[in-house]
């Protein structure tokens, strides 16, 4: 995996976040907060509107790095800062796009930066996978 | 937000068994569509004891530990203002069907930024036989009451 280079794009995704979506997520993970499926809730607390869970974001964030990686390596780090909330419209939902591009190369551990977007705008910052390849 | 909370070690979680069809129903809800995450015959292919968990499952078995912190009477912590800042995971490896793992957290770091207090808690998730799977950090923040 020595052919990589900083700054080298990897791999892009791209998932279209509906209601049905939000609601899956909150059966699975147990994070039934309203404000993830209730309009009028959002609207009382001041939000724009009903948000997608921010681990919801982050999970699938980190899928299309998982994919290109395969069986070469492992993740052994990743973190995210929720910079900004999504929206998820209750009819069109919203397109969250994701590109993973190499950050840095620190002895055995390649960084990987993503750039996670929805709404024209980003949502997360210093998105940062870490994984081990093997050689 | 009460500082003494720094340091504070909460006691483990009540062990959390993995089921096969949890670990598929999450990735699912996630978009993970790697076979490892679905297929226990491709998972054993792949050197696991069956479906592989996304990397982000760890957050179900964080908030048990959050659970502890939240109902603790004297943290000062309003629920209703809280923020979720930042999380990150670190691996010693992925988290299996059949697994048992049980949450220690710690509530590492206490500031006041501007208003509000931000609270860092490292919750340790560890298997049946005590050793270390991986660790969930969660950094809250309380926003201030102006």
């Amino acid at each position: 995996m020595s052919d990589l280079v900083v700054g080298q794009e990897l791999i892009t995704g791209k998932v279209t976040l509906t209601r049905f979506s939000l609601v899956r997520y909150a059966g699975a993970s147990g994070d039934f907060n309203p404000i993830h499926y209730r309009d009028d809730v959002a609207a009382s607390v001041g939000l724009p509107g009903v948000l997608a869970h921010g681990m919801l974001t982050m999970g699938l964030a980190v899928q299309p790095v998982i994919d290109w990686m395969g069986d070469r390596g492992e993740l052994v780090e990743y973190g995210v800062r929720f910079t900004r909330p999504v929206v998820v419209d209750g009819n069109g939902g919203v397109v969250v796009t994701v590109t993973a591009k190499v950050g840095a190369i620190e002895d055995d551990v390649t960084r990987i930066d993503l750039t996670v977007s929805a709404n024209n705008q980003t949502v997360l910052g210093k998105a940062q996978v870490r994984v081990k390849l093997h050689q | 937000m009460n500082k003494e909370l720094e340091g504070r070690v909460f006691p483990p979680t009540t062990p959390y068994l993995v089921g096969r069809e949890k670990v598929r129903e999450f990735a699912r809800a996630v978009f993970a569509q790697s076979p490892l995450n679905h297929d226990p015959e491709a998972a054993r292919a792949a050197g696991f004891a069956d479906v592989v968990a996304p990397p982000t499952f760890a957050v179900v078995i964080q908030e048990a530990g959050l659970a502890l912190l939240l109902a603790a009477p004297d943290t000062g912590i309003d629920f209703s203002r809280i923020v979720h800042g930042e999380q990150k995971f670190t691996s010693t490896r992925p988290i299996v069907a059949g697994d048992e793992l049980t949450a220690i957290l710690t509530v590492t770091s206490i500031k006041s930024l501007g208003g509000n207090d931000m609270i860092t808690a490292e919750t340790a998730i560890s298997d049946a036989a005590g050793d270390h799977v991986v660790t969930a950090t969660s950094v809250l923040v309380m926003r201030g009451t102006e």
